[in-house]
């Protein structure tokens, strides 16, 4: 589905993403890690088009997307959520949810129809006429979630989504996911820190540190990757 | 289509609205030559606001030289009236054009160049200096020696010449601003509505949303300048004589915002507030201050900014939403 | 024409320059640092022109020495004004800031209408219509005098910015208003000190350009806008931005103003606006943004 072929993105020469490359099969969980700095949001912004890779190839379903607008990306079926999340503040929860349903819906009213599905399914029902701004962290977290889902996308783009969440509300979350994989076959990559997601989630992880690939496979075999233990634990006795 | 536009309005936002305009309707029946004036105005400045509301309330681009516009579209019609006989019915098509182009240029400068806030506010002023320089010296309208309509005695009103009472205007001006009014909602409740609330609230998050930013910016500096340059030919056709150093003056433009920004950005009923309050009460104050014999021109100026300045500090929402909240009138979702 | 009239015209107008530029370097200042959109800054430096016509009017002193307890009188107001109203607007969305500006602009210039009145005022001084002739050139005594003064201004200035501790705490929080909070700068306090300075150059010029020329209600608007066109095309937060802005404008209204009209000379500095925004919107000195 998606094919990530050699990306690599420098600012003012800094090297953030150096030659990155991996594939995230169609109906699969791919688990993107690695420490904080290690080019990870970037090559979420490079694949979902905020910035245009220095070289390299994105490519969905053998299409090239790389140097196209968001917009652009969004409507070939990729729904990204953001790292520090941005609801509509002044808007209500189910309003929030229908801008991303009217992408694919032909009426306002079917958008809004299949915004309360997703709300329900996501549990934020009961807080529909609430203005996004007065929601508690998880809750915008679940509906910057809602909303990505709203587009119906092929590939979903999860950037740190538990970060905040408490265990319980993480599972709540994970177990969402996981239906919605295998109920409906949701390709998704996720930038997680928090290891009980990823490994309940994720059946192939990619690990980046200072902006290359250092590991992939599955979560085990990356868990026991002395190079992988390196990168997050030399990190900690270098401070 | 109606019943639509109608579902989930409060009902008793839609009666007072009915009862409101059943007011309007019957206002020049027993209001003297002055209150009507007052009228005519408090109208002009809820269309225009509503207009400028278009652009700033729902796309959130603040435009502080939206006089452009109604001097663009005045002098247009006018122009073709006096020159070539021409209708405003007709003429007006010309306004919108040239507004439509002159929005355009501005809007695809502004976006395509990634010139927003106070850059893009700056700029619309600009523009509109330009504007007024520029029309200083158009001899084919007479200049800065002000260009004049022909006005004679009616006995009957023409309506499709525009020439006619002081209440036919007001009639014009109260169908204008009802058809704003619901051009508004339907725009606000339509997915185009929905997709400039997301780019105000926040563009990036629009965008990752899969909606083109640029295309609805565009569409909504468009939809304003299109609608403002209609409020230009009225203005030119009631006043009858146009003058760059009035019309494209940057007073105007902040005359033009004060009513949405009391009322409320963003809101229908905002800059209906706004224009009934903020005329009414300066109105008000000239004849206080007529009775008390002081004639000083400059004090409205001076109230307009007051009550700018507290509705800025204390109601940064404007007047409507804690006035719509006492009145039990607050829209939902 | 002959080249002096052009070389005459292009002098007079750098002089000219030089004092909108310490005009201009007041709201950079105010931008730079408190990032406050001062809308109201050519009606403070109109009220400041009033101040010293009312001043001369009573003592007879130059207008370049009145500066200086006019620049004191409108620091103090700037500095009110920024710890009073605008503080507390620091976090609210920009827009609301500029109409709250616009708002106080909006009643210093009608005040200042009902209380002077729509005619030009001016002053005149003892050097008033004198003028040094420099081998072709012929220039106004009023507008030398005044240009240096500006330049004494933007000296004192510079300098405080870059070797006192106050002004290197100011710049600081222009940086980074977080930082500075953290190693425990008053940053309200030096925020209201900022657009204190800020107010006080615009005071200093108001005096300046009463020796230059007469005073009406109505320009206080042209020269707010004229104070942003400087400062954007100098570049945002740089002060030889705006000086280098001011003398840039200064010329292209002069030449301008001969070569087409003089009514169109502000036509210039808007066009000059426009091309900045699009493809320098740093300005010709500023840095682009982080």
């Amino acid at each position: 589905m998606l094919e990530v072929d050699g990306i690599s993105k420098s600012f003012r020469g800094l090297h953030a993403v150096q030659n990155v490359g991996f594939a995230v099969p169609q109906g699969e969980i791919v688990g993107l890690i690695g420490p904080n700095g290690a080019g990870k949001t970037t090559c979420f912004n490079m694949i979902a088009g905020v910035f245009r890779p220095d070289a390299g190839q994105v490519r969905l379903a053998g299409r090239r997307i790389d140097g196209w607008r968001p917009d652009q990306v969004c409507t070939a079926g990729i729904g990204r959520t953001f790292q520090i999340v941005k609801p509509f503040a002044g808007l209500s929860v189910l309003d929030n949810i229908v801008v991303g349903a009217l992408l694919q819906s032909r009426t306002v009213s079917a958008a809004k129809g299949h915004a309360a599905e997703i709300m329900e399914k996501l549990g934020l029902g009961a807080k529909r006429d609430m203005l996004a701004s007065s929601l508690t962290l998880p809750d915008r977290k679940r509906l910057e979630v809602a909303r990505a889902l709203a587009t119906r996308p092929k590939l979903l783009l999860l950037d740190e989504v538990m970060a905040g969440l408490r265990p319980t509300e993480c599972d709540q979350i994970v177990a969402v996911f996981r239906e919605l994989n295998r109920a409906e076959g949701l390709t998704i990559l996720l930038i997680e820190h928090v290891m009980r997601a990823v490994m309940a989630l994720a059946q192939r992880i990619v690990v980046l540190h200072h902006g290359e690939v250092i590991a992939r496979g599955t979560p085990d075999e990356v868990v026991r990757n002395p190079a992988v233990l390196e990168s997050y634990l030399g990190e900690e006795t270098e401070v | 289509m109606i019943a639509r536009l109608l579902e989930d309005v409060p009902r008793r936002g839609l009666v007072a609205l009915a009862a409101l305009f059943a007011l309007l309707l019957v206002f020049p029946y027993f209001a003297s030559g002055y209150l009507l004036s007052v009228g005519f105005l408090i109208l002009y400045f809820a269309y225009v606001g509503q207009a400028w509301n278009v652009m700033m309330g729902f796309a959130g681009q603040l435009s502080l030289g939206h006089s452009l516009y109604v001097g663009l579209g005045a002098y247009a019609a006018a122009a073709l009236y006096v020159h070539f006989g021409v209708s405003p019915w007709i003429g007006l098509g010309m306004s919108i054009v040239i507004c439509v182009l002159a929005g355009a240029v501005i809007g695809f400068l502004a976006f395509r160049f990634g010139v927003a806030g106070v850059y893009f506010a700056i700029l619309t002023i600009a523009f509109a200096e330009f504007a007024r320089i520029g029309f200083d010296h158009f001899r084919w309208v007479q200049g800065s020696s002000g260009f004049f309509l022909p006005v004679a005695n009616y006995t009957e009103n023409d309506l499709w010449n525009l020439r006619g009472s002081p209440r036919m205007f007001y009639y014009l001006m109260l169908g204008m601003t009802a058809g704003a009014f619901v051009l508004c909602h339907a725009l606000l409740r339509s997915r185009m509505g929905y997709y400039w609330l997301a780019i105000r609230e926040s563009p990036e998050a629009a965008q990752a949303l899969g909606v083109n930013v640029f295309r609805y910016k565009m569409v909504a500096v468009v939809i304003s300048a299109a609608m403002t340059s209609l409020a230009g030919v009225v203005f030119a056709f009631y006043y009858n004589n146009l003058f760059p150093e009035q019309i494209f003056h940057i007073s105007r433009s902040i005359e033009l915002i004060l009513g949405p920004i009391i009322g409320g950005i963003g809101t229908l009923v905002g800059p209906l507030v706004g224009a009934f309050l903020l005329t009414g009460l300066a109105e008000g104050l000239r004849e206080l201050m007529l009775q008390l014999g002081i004639d000083v021109p400059g004090v409205k100026q001076v109230f307009y900014g007051f009550c700018l300045l507290l509705v800025v500090v204390f109601l940064p929402h404007g007047v409507w939403p804690p006035l719509a909240r006492v009145l039990g009138l607050e829209r939902k979702g | 024409m002959p080249i002096e009239i052009y070389l005459n015209v292009a002098a007079s107008g750098l002089l000219t320059g030089l004092v909108y530029g310490l005009m201009a370097l007041g709201l950079s200042v105010i931008f730079g640092v408190v990032r406050v959109v001062n809308f109201a800054h050519g009606e403070m430096m109109t009220l400041a022109m009033y101040l010293t016509l009312v001043l001369f009017g009573a003592t007879k002193l130059d207008p370049l020495i009145l500066m200086v307890p006019i620049a004191a009188v409108l620091f103090v107001l700037g500095y009110l004004l920024q710890l009073g109203l605008i503080n507390p607007f620091i976090n609210r969305p920009e827009h609301s800031q500029f109409m709250l500006l616009v708002a106080l602009a909006l009643i210093l210039v009608n005040l200042q209408l009902i209380v002077f009145g729509p005619d030009a005022q001016g002053i005149r001084t003892a050097y008033s219509f004198d003028s040094f002739q420099l081998g072709p050139l012929i220039v106004d005594a009023s507008k030398v005098y005044a240009a240096l003064a500006a330049l004494v201004v933007a000296g004192a200035l510079f300098s405080f910015f870059r070797f006192t501790l106050l002004g290197k705490a100011i710049r600081a929080c222009a940086d980074n208003y977080d930082g500075a909070r953290v190693v425990g700068l008053n940053v309200k306090q030096l925020y209201a000190l900022t657009f204190g300075i800020g107010a006080a150059c615009v005071g200093a010029a108001g005096a300046m350009l009463m020796v230059v020329g007469d005073v009406t209600p109505t320009i206080g608007p042209a020269y707010t806008l004229l104070a942003f066109v400087i400062v954007i095309t100098g570049g945002l937060g740089s002060m030889p931005g705006a000086l280098l802005g001011g003398l840039l404008i200064g010329l292209t209204e002069a030449l301008g103003g001969v070569l087409f009209s003089p009514s169109a000379k502000s036509m210039f500095a808007f066009g000059l606006l426009v091309l900045v925004l699009l493809f320098r919107p740093q300005g010709i000195l500023g840095r682009k943004a982080a």
